[in-house]
């Protein structure tokens, strides 16, 4: 029988060394006694270094999680842990085996850990000493479940890096000073100050924050359990809390509904402005806020925004698209997401200015349906454009242009009220009264959803062309 | 008003802010004050400092900046013709709240919203300036969430999301007709495009970042814990349904990364239209569990409606059940060979099991001794499953398997 003493429990390098040379020497768990000094080593065993032999190769997670499993205060877990790793060193997959009672075990064992580790960070509550040349310094008394404080400390350093602070344990205590971390033995609860004058506002916040309405001892419990709470000065009105609650919420049941406050008048200015769809729209921007609040039909529910045309009031040719995408939507502006990058490429390659035209859509508000993280683009019905007609004339009947060219069927069926195919109106120049002339294309989303590579070419160049023809009959 | 003492202050402000149900930290970047020699850090898990006694998390320093507020919302305690007593804190009276708390490791940081006074854009220039003083005059490096005000200046919403961790702007109520009833200077068109801007913030941001040439060069940050944004459940007669419907929306339109829904909960001098009952807690949990069955579980809102009545969610039994009980014919599934999609329907299963059943399957085949290391509601899960040594039988179709989950009629009240 081996025996190993441990001089310092909760110290990984020390199991660490000794667990490496019990494995290089082919020492099996079950010849292996594990004692920690402060039980005293056994008379009978043979407590020479045990010889050590090749490296043995062993999964990195393992070694992170004996790091953490070391710090338990059972006395069997340096035994335990030797056995896993004398276990995985035969079996790679030991880990991947979580019904294994061993694993089971030893991942039980680590969540126990790092819920220990959790509650410390969370729960370690310091106290001011005092200040010198302007760094402040504090203190805090701390009883961890398990060997954690070298697991911890980091956490505070990072965090903390600007103050100098101590905590102090039972085992140890961790200390930051002259930007230093540094360790020193455990100590008792009167080394650390037994009030800080923030406390009394943190337990006013405490007793603020809480909602008699709805207590739930339960939860509060199993998140921050009893044992904590004699080093939390919250807790303290816990109890009183608790037992004030029903009154509270008593009162403010029973309580009649009290006259409005006598202030309420003054201090509400403004009293929500209806946005009239009156007739007497002179301008464009008199059109974009009017349809702002537009409810003819139930897109706007969910729609972010009508998005109103852009452009000059002077324009001479208007280009009418179907409807805003996701990024129109958010942004408020027409042609603005991948459809409208491909729309920019081929104007400027038909020689037209963006910034001369009037880009508009049939439909003013995005029509989608949600799927997790997106919004897939829907076709509105014939419905949904008839009823917008009515802002697309509004914007017609103030931008007057010559020429109109529709995007896409939605943006035909918008203009002229009808449904007709693109193909049987493609290539000629139609009258639509007034003087207006119509030319006829594709919407740019439809060159975005050809998987075709050739065929994506030969209708790009021929959306090209259209909009050449467009060029030249403005001219 | 600024005469009043600190405490008084600080119990009103924080009182007003309870009912706002997001507490969370978490979700942001990685960064510590080893650089800035300062104090704060975040470490992409959140964490909860303290829990008061009605089981909420404390993890941040909640409180409005002032409670005077020009809206009348008829749910809210803040609302103006609200006889409650109003405070209001000065910028650096925050900062130094928000300092003194942090240091002493009460907090993970700050969430700070505040009433409309003046108008919506100076009450955003307020926040802003809080968390401007923080993180340039202090480098404070912890959390900060900041409310936006619906309707503020993009510019000034653009400012926000360089200091903040996180921005969120509630919806309050999922219906329209419901805001213009209880909410009239509440637009939910203002609402969504507060939302949008903060969206085209974060999404802008990432562009930049992945778009950098020098991996050195880091782009300013915008909000790296996103947005959220919460619903009030059972003041006004909105369904469940309609809730999951706006959540579905948010969810996809503006990316949020949460959405809370807070169960209405009395308040000191209540508008009389509002109904003096307890809060719907057991409400709002299925309404969580739903959010969730959304989010992580690869459900519909169509398909968890499945297993609701008139649009409501079953009380007595956690959504997935109630839809696993609907759709009878896809159980039981073999746990050995069942895709990862659709073990996740199974009830009783949740994703970590699933995670680890799919992981630790590879090794050897699970029998049902193995299951109790796996998860902890077995029992749940025996009617529909199939493992080597187990078949459910009859007990799949039974007709009493509602009954063996549902508890008793009675027992809801304790929940409440």
């Amino acid at each position: 029988m081996r025996e190993v003493v441990l001089a310092r429990p909760g110290d990984f390098a020390e199991w660490r060394d000794a667990a490496r040379g019990l494995l290089g020497g082919g020492v099996a768990p079950e010849h292996v006694s594990w004692r920690s000094v402060e039980e005293g080593a056994s008379l009978f065993g043979d407590d020479a270094p045990p010889a050590s032999g090749g490296t043995v190769s062993l999964p990195r997670e393992l070694l992170v999680m004996a790091d953490r499993v070391i710090c338990h205060r059972d006395a069997g877990v340096p035994a335990r842990l030797y056995r896993i790793i004398w276990r995985a060193a035969q079996d790679r997959q030991l880990l991947a085996r979580t019904t294994d009672a061993d694993i089971d075990w030893l991942r039980g064992t680590d969540k126990a850990i790092r819920r220990d580790i959790h509650k410390m960070h969370a729960f370690v509550r310091f106290r001011r000493l005092g200040e010198d040349a302007g760094r402040e310094s504090f203190v805090a008394w701390f009883e961890p479940s398990h060997r954690i404080l070298r697991l911890t400390a980091p956490f505070f350093q990072r965090r903390f890096y600007g103050m100098d602070w101590a905590i102090v344990t039972p085992d140890a205590r961790a200390i930051w000073r002259d930007e230093t971390l540094g360790y020193g033995p455990g100590g008792t609860k009167d080394e650390v100050p037994d009030c800080d004058i923030v406390e009394d506002q943190w337990r006013t916040y405490y007793g603020a924050i809480f909602n008699p309405a709805r207590v739930k001892i339960d939860a509060m419990r199993s998140e921050m359990p009893k044992k904590y709470w004699k080093n939390l000065p919250e807790a303290q009105d816990i109890a009183p809390l608790l037992a004030g609650a029903a009154a509270r919420v008593e009162r403010m049941r029973a309580t009649a509904v009290s006259l409005a406050n006598p202030q309420t008048e003054k201090w509400r200015t403004r009293v929500p402005e209806e946005l009239a769809l009156t007739d007497d729209i002179d301008t464009l921007d008199d059109l974009a806020r009017a349809m702002g609040g537009c409810t003819r039909c139930p897109l706007h529910c969910d729609a972010t925004q009508a998005v109103a045309g852009e452009g000059p009031e002077a324009a001479r040719i208007m280009l009418v698209g179907e409807q805003p995408g996701d990024r129109e939507d958010l942004e408020g502006r027409p042609f603005v997401g991948p459809a409208g990058q491909v729309l920019n490429e081929v104007l400027e390659e038909a020689g037209l200015d963006r910034s001369r035209l009037f880009l508009t859509n049939a439909v003013k508000h995005f029509k989608f349906e949600p799927r997790g993280k997106r919004r897939l683009h829907q076709n509105p019905t014939t419905g949904e454009i008839d009823i917008c007609r009515w802002w697309l004339d509004k914007e017609r009947a103030l931008v007057k242009p010559d020429l109109i060219v529709t995007l896409g069927g939605s943006a035909l069926r918008g203009v002229t009220g009808k449904s007709m195919s693109i193909a049987s109106m493609r290539g000629a120049v139609h009258e639509l009264g007034g003087g207006t002339k119509l030319v006829a294309t594709i919407h740019p989303s439809f060159l975005l959803r050809l998987p075709d590579r050739a065929r994506a070419d030969l209708e790009r160049a021929a959306f090209v062309a259209d909009l050449a023809r467009v060029r030249e009959l403005a001219a | 008003m600024t005469g009043k003492p600190i405490l008084e202050k600080l119990s009103i402000l924080a009182d007003a802010a309870k009912y706002d149900a997001s507490c969370a930290s978490s979700g942001s970047v990685k960064r510590d004050s080893t650089e800035t020699k300062g104090i704060g850090s975040t470490e992409g898990m959140g964490i909860c400092h303290s829990y008061a006694p009605d089981g909420r998390c404390i993890s941040l320093l909640k409180i409005l900046l002032t409670n005077f507020c020009i809206y009348d919302c008829r749910f809210c305690i803040n609302r103006a013709s609200s006889n409650v007593p109003r405070a209001r804190f000065n910028p650096q009276e925050v900062v130094r709240l928000t300092l003194d708390f942090y240091k002493r490791n009460y907090i993970e940081g700050l969430f700070l919203s505040s009433g409309i006074i003046r108008s919506e854009d100076y009450t955003m220039e307020q926040l802003v300036e809080v968390a401007r003083i923080l993180r340039e005059e202090h480098h404070f490096q912890g959390y900060i969430h900041l409310k936006t005000i619906a309707g503020a200046d993009p510019g000034l919403i653009a400012l926000a999301g360089l200091y903040a961790d996180r921005l969120s702007t509630n919806v309050e109520l999922p219906t329209e007709a419901g805001l213009q009833s209880f909410a009239p200077e509440k637009k939910p068109e203002t609402i969504r495009k507060t939302m949008a801007s903060v969206r085209v913030g974060v999404d802008d941001a990432n562009e930049a970042a992945k778009g950098r040439l020098l991996k050195k060069a880091k782009p300013p940050r915008f909000a790296p814990a996103g947005q959220s944004s919460q619903m009030i459940v059972g003041a006004d007669g909105s369904r469940d349904d309609d809730i999951l419907a706006t959540a579905t929306n948010l969810y996809s339109g503006y990316r949020l990364r949460r959405v809370y829904y807070s169960a209405y909960s009395p308040i000191p001098d209540a508008s009389i239209d509002l109904p003096p009952v307890r809060p719907p807690l057991m409400r709002e949990h299925r309404l969580y569990q739903a959010d969730w069955l959304l989010r992580f579980y690869g459900f519909q809102r169509a398909e968890i409606m499945e297993g609701a009545s008139d649009g409501m969610l079953d009380l007595h039994i956690d959504p997935k059940l109630a839809w696993a009980l609907m759709r009878r014919d896809i159980f039981p599934v073999d746990i050995n060979r069942a895709p990862r999609e659709l073990l996740l329907r199974v009830p009783g299963l949740g994703t970590r099991a699933v995670d680890r059943i799919v992981a630790v399957r590879r090794t050897g085949k699970l029998r049902i001794g193995d299951l109790a290391k796996l998860t902890a509601s077995v029992k749940k899960v025996l009617p529909f499953i199939v493992t080597p040594d187990w078949q459910p039988g009859s007990l799949t179709d039974s007709a009493s398997l509602r009954a063996r989950f549902a508890p008793p009629a009675e027992q809801l009240s304790l929940a409440l």
